[in-house]
């Protein structure tokens, strides 16, 4: 980026933040299969009336990102407007071998190995658009295991404002507290996107933190 | 003798290589089946480009991707700094390496654990 589009964009950044502007770009990111498209999915769902894309227990379903423009949150006598971008699972590596032991045969196990690794590489080219991130984390799974410290240190960099989602609660094995123990500087909500557990609690924290 | 190699790369070293350069050379490595051990690590901005690069580097059958994990930079808190988003004042360890040799890479606040695999 040349030293005046830096310039120029730092400012921008600056006033909007000055000027506190309610339509922000959301991401929606995390490793693969935390729920990323199932948490989209409810919040159009609830919002708009529509989702964004199918859901799978495959990792990698969302091999592009999905854009959702202006979706209206209100919460606490407020409302917010958002561009809610699903993103592709971040991963720094994958293995077409483990398509195969999904019942997949090699030849479209490698082309889905293949989106998915164009898949990565724009979920990491979105991190430069957008105004503020909701990370979504596998409650089930250590936090250490998952690729999100280098997420978080990515968006501490570009101080995006951050959300994080222990998602999966309804699962018996969940331990939310695993990752606000991992991660006590940022907020987090613990919910299940799937059965819609502590949603209104999820909208207040996005009308916190993003509005 | 049959092993895995490990090399420990001086912040000299990484220092004195343009950023392209930088994440070049640790791909190569990688690739070759070496473990690295940066003694300066990379910056969250060069961490996501290395996860770019490296899933253009992906091949059945030859090389599935990375196992990576740094220390937390410590950044700058000034008005200015913030204003202008300056590059992180320190960054510190990172550890990188093949995902099929390096099985388990955990982060603990203080301590970062591999487990190596010689199949």
């Amino acid at each position: 980026m040349g030293v005046i589009r830096l310039f120029r964009k730092n400012f921008s950044d600056f006033f909007k933040k000055l000027f506190n502007k309610k339509n922000a770009r959301i991401g929606i990111y995390g490793p693969p299969n935390a729920g990323k498209t199932t948490l989209a999915n409810r919040i159009l769902r609830d919002w708009t009336g529509d989702a964004m894309g199918s859901v799978s227990h495959i990792a990698h379903e969302t091999r592009r990102a999905r854009r959702r423009e202006g979706v209206t949150i209100k919460s606490n006598g407020g409302s917010i407007s958002l561009d809610i971008i699903d993103t592709p699972g971040l991963a720094t590596k994958i293995d077409f071998h483990e398509f195969m032991e999904l019942g997949m045969d090699e030849a479209e196990s490698k082309r889905r190995a293949k989106e998915a690794t164009e898949g990565v590489i724009e979920a990491v080219k979105w991190l430069e658009n957008l105004d503020g991130v909701i990370l979504v984390m596998d409650a089930t799974e250590d936090p250490y295991t998952q690729v999100n410290v280098t997420v978080i240190g990515n968006m501490e960099a570009r101080s995006l404002p951050l959300l994080i989602v222990a998602n999966k609660v309804d699962l018996p094995e969940s331990a939310p507290s695993t990752i606000r123990d991992a991660f006590p500087q940022h907020p987090m909500v613990a919910i299940s996107a799937l059965e819609g557990k502590n949603i209104d609690t999820f909208y207040d924290e996005i009308a916190k933190r993003f509005g | 003798m049959q092993g895995i190699q490990m090399d420990l790369v001086s912040e000299d070293r990484l220092a004195k290589m343009p950023p392209v350069e930088k994440i070049r050379f640790i791909i190569d490595e990688v690739k070759s089946g070496k473990i690295l051990v940066l003694e300066k690590g990379l910056t969250p901005e060069e961490e996501a480009t290395l996860i770019e690069m490296t899933m253009t580097q992906i091949q059945p059958d030859d090389f599935a991707g990375i196992e990576m994990e740094s220390y937390p930079s410590q950044t700058d808190g000034s008005f200015l700094g913030k204003l202008f988003k300056k590059t992180p004042v320190r960054t510190r360890l990172t550890v990188i390496g093949p995902a099929n040799k390096l099985k388990t890479l955990k982060k603990d606040r203080d301590m970062i654990s591999a487990l190596v695999s010689n199949k």
